[in-house]
């Protein structure tokens, strides 16, 4: 057993408590631990992404107690990608916040590696009941993290954020009693093998149970019509914040995936692809919702919560397929459009920060300091985020563009792709003209220097993408045999309740 | 006993939603921990609904189920943390924007045109206070 497995969990949660125990009242020791720790974890999760390169998946026995028992953790190629992903924001955004975001309420960093525990955990768990209690874990601290700062307009955001959190809470457990009254197991591996074996009386409960369940991931993944927090939060919190709640909606995509390809997969029998009828159509209109609110919205902030909505209509577009093509599509995109997506709420910081009273409104005021270097970027965010050469959204595009073929609709979903492209790029021309071409003489208030460690927080995120367009084909194939790999019941369900002669021996015993 | 109990559940989430539905965030709160009660109980009968059975197997008797049990004391947990959390949150709320509204019209304004003047809520509070 391999027991680096558990270590994206532990870190963090370590991490976390010595910050508050010990250094609640050293700022510059928590930054730095804070960092040395989040970059620690990004090298596990490296680690980690090389062991699981074999393609046979590994489970981790919590307790070492046997599997449909105890609780498992499963390392796949799929939870090793999307390990290394976080890793990688979530460093960028510890680097932009030590600029002196953190300060400006208390216990940033804590909050952040709670929540790091908490995705990590989601990313890797087996069990059902154990995803449950990691999306309490990420959404706890996601609640600490979304109201730093404070602020009138924030609280009222965050009252609707936790509310609706706990709405969705509410909807997961009885999704999953239903589930656990119907098989009588939590385990994915085990509800795997179990679910096709349902008799056709309780299939009814069964499937009322998963498409609960499916409303609460649909829920995290902001599709419509679950997706009206999304905005409203995101455009209230603070740079940081939204950065880093961006790999939260793709767990929710993630859980999908999980869920809704292997256990109630292809070869679930009567309840075969349960949730994929909804999956699509609801992408569609998520992405038609998010194209126009960007194209409407009045300040940068909220043009890339809705830029957020759009990207994760295309990305669940492709998901939807629950085909090879699709998900390694998808899969190439969720990195693309993490990287891309925190990038442009840093940036929305920065213009926030640097245009005085006029803030983030596309209205024209003041010019900011640093204006070229931060439009620039504005201009490379911009790029990424709508899917244009040379950064990796062209590619994603046209990979999804490719995966819908096997639709029979492909030719709608072409047409709706391209045109909200066309869309969201004049949404962004319009902000990007506004904020740095309309701009007046500077005024007093605008004349702050730019802190370099943001800036460098931005440029490392948007040289990844860069990175991911010139890797494309090692990412493709990487891709492909995850995709594969996700989709493959056997050798997961393998993994985690061992070999299938041994099994039947050890029921006949 | 199956009756009750789900006519129960089915009555406590009926008014927890009706609560969330409201505009105002103390109902919203009391809906909240209403659903939370009903999950909690409906968690309980997933186990299949025993009564007097040790949740212990043992040859030959007959026993409940032990793991709603442990689901259902981790549900109310979390939701007792998350209900402490909210409250929390709805006074700096009112205490921040003078009003206990839940929908973000006073935000909007204020953040789209400088503070808004105090909302007929907070002065409606402060007749009824300096009426007490």
């Amino acid at each position: 057993m391999n027991n680096w497995i558990i270590m994206p969990a532990v870190l963090p949660a370590f991490t976390a408590a010595f910050l508050l125990l010990t250094l609640r009242h050293r700022p510059q020791a928590q930054r730095i631990v804070s960092i040395v720790a989040t970059a620690l974890g990004l090298l596990v999760a490296i680690g980690l992404a090389v062991a699981a390169s074999d393609g046979v998946p590994q489970a981790y026995r919590l307790g070492d107690w046997p599997a449909p028992f105890g609780i498992v953790l499963v390392l796949d190629r799929l939870s090793a990608t999307l390990l290394v992903l976080t890793g990688l924001l979530a460093l960028c955004v510890v680097l932009y916040a030590s600029a002196g975001w953190d300060r400006r309420g208390q216990h940033f960093h804590t909050l952040l590696q709670f929540q790091l525990l908490g995705i990590n955990g989601a990313f890797l768990t087996g069990d059902v009941f154990n995803l449950f209690v990691f999306f309490e874990v990420m959404l706890i601290a996601s609640y600490g993290l979304m109201l730093h700062g404070g602020g009138p307009a924030r609280l009222k955001a965050g009252f609707h954020y936790v509310a609706i959190n706990l709405i969705a809470s509410a909807l997961f457990l009885i999704g999953v009693g239903l589930i656990y009254a119907v098989t009588g197991t939590l385990n994915m591996a085990d509800l795997a093998l179990k679910v096709p074996e349902v008799v056709p009386a309780d299939q009814g409960l069964l499937k009322a149970g998963a498409l609960l369940l499916f409303l609460v991931f649909a829920t995290k993944a902001a599709l419509v019509p679950l997706h009206w927090w999304l905005p409203a939060t995101y455009a209230a919190t603070s740079a940081p914040a939204a950065a880093i709640f961006m790999i939260m909606t793709k767990v929710g995509a993630y859980a999908i995936l999980r869920v809704y390809g292997l256990v109630f997969g292809a070869e679930a029998g009567a309840l075969a692809l349960v949730a994929a009828p909804f999956v699509l159509p609801a992408a569609v209109v998520t992405l038609l919702l998010g194209t126009v609110g960007v194209v409407g919205s009045r300040s940068l902030r909220s043009l890339s919560a809705f830029a957020i909505v759009a990207s994760m209509g295309t990305l669940l577009i492709a998901l939807g397929l629950f085909d090879q093509a699709g998900v390694s599509a998808a899969l190439y995109y969720i990195v693309h459009s993490s990287l891309a997506g925190a990038a442009l709420f840093l940036l929305a910081g920065l213009v926030l920060e640097g245009r005085g009273a006029t803030g983030d409104r596309l209205l024209p005021g003041p010019a900011m300091r640093g204006e070229v270097l931060v439009g620039g970027l504005f201009l490379l965010c911009a790029v990424a985020m709508v899917g244009l050469p040379p950064l990796s959204g062209f590619l994603g595009k046209v990979m999804i563009l490719e995966a819908v073929r096997s639709s029979a609709s492909w030719p709608w979903l072409w047409a709706l792709i391209l045109g909200s492209s066309l869309a969201l790029t004049l949404g962004f021309v319009r902000a990007g003209s506004v904020l740095f071409w309309a701009s007046g003489p500077a005024s007093s208030e605008t004349r702050r220097p730019l802190a370099i460690l943001p800036l460098t927080a931005i440029v490392l995120l948007l040289a990844l993408t860069g990175a991911w367009t010139g890797a494309a084909g090692p990412a493709m194939v990487w891709m492909d045999a995850t995709a594969r790999q996700s989709l493959d019941r056997a050798s997961y369900v393998e993994a985690v309740l061992g070999p299938t002669n041994q099994r039947s021996a050890g029921l006949g015993e | 006993m199956e009756m009750l109990v789900a006519s129960a559940i089915g009555l406590m989430t009926a008014t927890g939603l009706f609560l969330i539905l409201q505009g105002r965030s103390f109902p919203v709160i009391v809906g909240l921990t209403f659903l939370s009660y009903a999950v909690n109980a409906f968690l309980f009968a997933m186990g299949r609904l025993t009564v007097d059975r040790p949740p212990i197997i043992t040859a030959g008797a007959a026993y409940t189920d032990p793991l709603p049990q442990a689901l259902v004391l981790t549900a109310i947990v979390i939701s007792f943390g998350m209900t402490a959390l909210i409250v929390v949150l709805g006074l700096r709320g009112f205490l921040e924007t003078g009003s206990d509204r839940t929908d973000l019209s006073l935000a909007d304004a204020a953040e789209e045109h400088g503070p808004a003047p105090a909302g007929e809520d907070a002065r409606r509070e402060r007749d009824g206070a300096a009426r007490a």
